[in-house]
């Protein structure tokens, strides 16, 4: 039987979320044991190549790139997982949220102090910034949630191994207290 | 500014500081002052304002960007404020907001580039039986159209001033012509009660009292069984029992009259037509605790009152009725000072009060200490709306016993009511205690209501299977709010409105709060979109929850009532909107990315 397929992806997130799953240590290899990766920047595949059983997303929505992964994401995995605080709820990217955009460009590119001849890029390549930070589950449908910033290793191991296996997770008290 | 110039303004702010005895607690105060002289109280100002009063800046810029009528960018010098409740928007809000719009060239948010005029939006000013009302230039002008509204703009530009314009507009019932109120707000009221509006004479109560001892005004207090008229019911004769017993150099007492909850307007009418009684109370209140220092806290909405307050405090003080040994009783001396606030609803809660009042911004403190023992610089303060007060006044002239011949069980007295909305006659009633809504409906005209909202936002929306419940603590408590809205009103849109005010009057203390009214509101718009669905229902009742049980003080825990009570008693208004998927998301890419599209002169190209 093929083993089934995982992917994930950093949207407006820190990578912080990615090198927590990396802290699974020597766990890593029973993972490989385990799933196939398909795309993933852990072994740097840029696209879909089949359906996967599991998508892990850090990082919420700040530009339309992040929307049309997440979408992807959304399309070709079974089911969608969002990992850490700002795939839950924008995270500290979403601090800009009480500012109009407009205003957030001006003070960056234009009326900061350090800028000098300034100017807004619009370069077409460039991803376009949203209005807001949106969190995963308001632009798509999220199945399960794994808080923190970032959350532990165990936590997604946990998760991840109860996913594929279809077995309970044993998520302790302690794995999902951040206080 | 150049140099000469800062340093006159230095020696201005210094000035206006000195008003106010360059002490720290009158901040409010001080800071009000600078926005009046300036429109705005910008960063220098801050900073010259701290330095007079011997404070840190940011103590003074939380203050400032706290408060609804403090600004840190220039209004104009006239500055319109059109309410936003519920009922003015039922009334022709946005008409109304078009034609200042068109009238001033300028759109709300802004300020006119020849410095006369800004727009801005404000929860409710305490006119719902007289909307669209808005204040302009700091005066109250109700019933607005369009056409008054581009007439008002017009006659400013053209010289006028707002008090000319009122003038010229008619000044309202009662004394509101007074010439020191000199307003064309209408009391309408409309049925006068036994209680608060019987026949009485000033300063009867006070000398009654004061030939009791102070235990005896207590328990004359609780013979009559009255409890907090703002809504939370809490025994009157207790909480000033508590107060007296707390030991302390000195207490205070506070009347709360910052009405801000959407759809009250009792005090309104109380202050202008029966500001005696209400002093009587504080006084007789003071005499009971053992107090010296009376407090009434007027918002801002209601200053065009001031003048006339202090008056009718001055001839209190030439009768005997105010200041060293109050009717003729020796030791007993007891004064009144009001003070402003400066435009925030959370400032109705009695903690956020006491800190608004010491100069703070208005957030409410942790309880306990409760603030009978340790409110106002730390001593104990009782704090009671106005018509507690009021009537604890008319308790002492007439008797416990008399008064709890009124009203039913555990609901004594009488309530004033403020009716608004789809009625024939707004206005203010004085009902006894416990009578039912529908009744209530009768006496204003309202025979078609299709739901009726009981105590504002914070209250409970209901329909016409509980239109006989009773007003009362033990069934529908309100501080007086009732709102009717006929059979063609759109409850979401009401709802809408107050997942709006929650939102902006959060203080943003707490997380469950600050956060919460965010997300219900988002939830109501969600739905009105079209793109609600089951589990936002569900959702919204679980948070609902969430926030009344986590939130810190009362605005909070009651934050979620619009949604709470209507899921309630009109989940068909929901079930209609919503679709069966399991999950909508109501993100709209395209609009996302409008403002940066502007911004860098691109064109959105997506799939």
């Amino acid at each position: 039987m093929a083993k089934p397929r995982i992917a994930t992806t950093s949207l407006a997130g820190c990578f912080g979320c990615h090198m927590s799953v990396l802290d699974i240590d020597e766990r890593i290899l029973k993972l490989a044991e385990l799933v196939d990766f398909d795309k993933s920047p852990i072994n740097d595949i840029k696209r879909f190549s089949a359906d996967c059983a599991v998508g892990l997303i850090e990082g919420g929505c700040c530009n339309d790139e992040n929307v049309e992964i997440l979408r992807a994401f959304r399309k070709r995995c079974k089911v969608l997982v969002a990992v850490g605080e700002c795939a839950l709820m924008g995270g500290l990217p979403a601090m800009r949220n009480g500012v109009p955009l407009k205003e957030c460009l001006r003070e960056a590119y234009l009326d900061g102090p350090s800028v000098v001849d300034g100017l807004i890029p619009a370069d077409a390549e460039l991803p376009l910034l949203l209005d807001q930070v949106y969190p995963c589950n308001e632009v798509v449908k999220i199945d399960y949630y794994l808080p923190g910033c970032p959350p532990s290793a165990d936590l997604i191991w946990e998760a991840l191994v109860a996913l594929l296996t279809g077995n309970d997770a044993d998520l302790p008290y302690e794995l999902i207290k951040y206080d | 500014m150049t140099a000469m110039d800062t340093k006159t303004l230095a020696g201005e702010i210094k000035a206006i500081a000195n008003t106010e005895d360059n002490r720290r607690t009158r901040l409010i105060n001080v800071v009000r002052k600078v926005q009046l002289s300036y429109g705005h109280v910008s960063q220098e100002m801050v900073g010259m304002i701290a330095e007079a009063l011997g404070i840190e800046r940011v103590e003074v810029e939380g203050v400032v960007s706290f408060y609804h009528f403090l600004s840190g960018k220039p209004v104009g010098r006239f500055p319109v404020y059109l309410n936003t409740s519920a009922v003015s928007e039922m009334m022709g809000m946005s008409e109304v907001a078009d034609a200042f719009e068109k009238a001033a060239g300028i759109r709300f948010g802004e300020t006119s580039g020849d410095g006369l005029f800004s727009l801005q939006y404000t929860s409710c000013i305490g006119m719902n039986d007289q909307e669209p009302a808005a204040l302009v230039g700091g005066v109250p002008f109700t019933s607005l159209t369009a056409e008054r509204a581009t007439e008002i703009i017009t006659a400013l530009k053209s010289g006028n001033t707002p008090a000319e314009l009122v003038e010229k507009y008619g000044y309202g019932d009662g004394n509101n012509a007074n010439e020191l109120v000199r307003s064309m707000v209408n009391n309408n009221l409309r049925k006068r009660g036994d209680i608060l509006f019987g026949e009485r004479e000033n300063g009867a109560a006070i000398r009654k009292a004061v030939a009791m001892t102070p235990d005896e005004v207590i328990t004359e207090v609780k013979t009559s069984k009255l409890r907090g008229r703002g809504g939370a019911g809490f025994p009157t004769g207790m909480k000033w029992d508590f107060c007296r017993r707390a030991e302390s150099e000195k207490h205070f007492v506070f009347c709360n009259a910052d009405e801000g909850e959407p759809g009250t307007f009792t005090n309104r009418v109380m202050l202008t037509e029966i500001p005696d009684l209400v002093f009587e109370g504080m006084t007789v209140a003071g005499y009971a605790i053992g107090s010296h220092k009376g407090i009434l806290y007027l918002r801002e909405e209601y200053i065009y009152l001031l003048e006339y307050l202090e008056d009718v405090l001055e001839k209190r003080r030439q009768a005997g009725l105010l200041g060293k040994a109050v009717a003729g009783r020796k030791g007993f001396d007891f004064d009144i000072r009001i003070q402003p606030g400066a435009g925030a609803y959370i400032c109705g809660e009695e903690s956020a009060l006491i800190n608004s009042s010491e100069g703070k911004r208005g957030e409410p403190r942790d309880r306990p200490p409760f603030p009978v023992v340790s409110g106002y610089m730390g001593h104990p303060t009782l704090v009671n709306n106005v018509e507690t007060l009021a009537a604890a006044a008319r308790v002492i002239e007439q008797g416990g016993e008399w008064f709890a011949s009124y009203g039913s069980g555990e609901s004594s007295g009488t309530k004033l009511l403020s009716i608004s909305g789809d009625c024939q006659k707004p206005g203010v009633y004085e009902l006894p205690m416990g009578m039912t809504v529908r009744v209530a409906l009768q006496v204003v005209g309202a025979q078609d209501a299709a739901a009726v909202q009981v105590g504002g936002p914070s209250g409970t929306f209901i329909g016409e299977e509980h239109f006989d419940r009773k007003i009362c603590y033990d069934d529908l408590g309100t501080g007086g709010a009732m709102m009717v809205f006929g059979p063609r009103r759109d409850i979401l849109e009401t709802v809408l409105n107050f997942a709006r005010f929650f939102e902006d009057e959060s203080c943003g203390w707490c997380v469950p709060c600050r956060v919460g009214t965010g997300l219900m509101h988002a939830k109501i718009k969600k739905i009105m979109a079209g793109n609600g669905t089951r589990t936002d229902l569900e959702e919204m009742e679980s948070w609902g929850r969430s926030i009344a049980a986590a939130s810190r003080c009362g605005l909070g825990q009651s934050a979620a009532n619009p949604e709470l009570t209507t899921l309630a008693n009109f989940r068909k208004v929901y079930e209609e909107r919503i679709k069966e998927d399991e999950y909508l998301t109501g993100f709209d890419l395209e609009r996302a990315v409008e403002d940066a599209c502007e911004a860098t002169g691109r064109t959105a190209i997506h799939e």
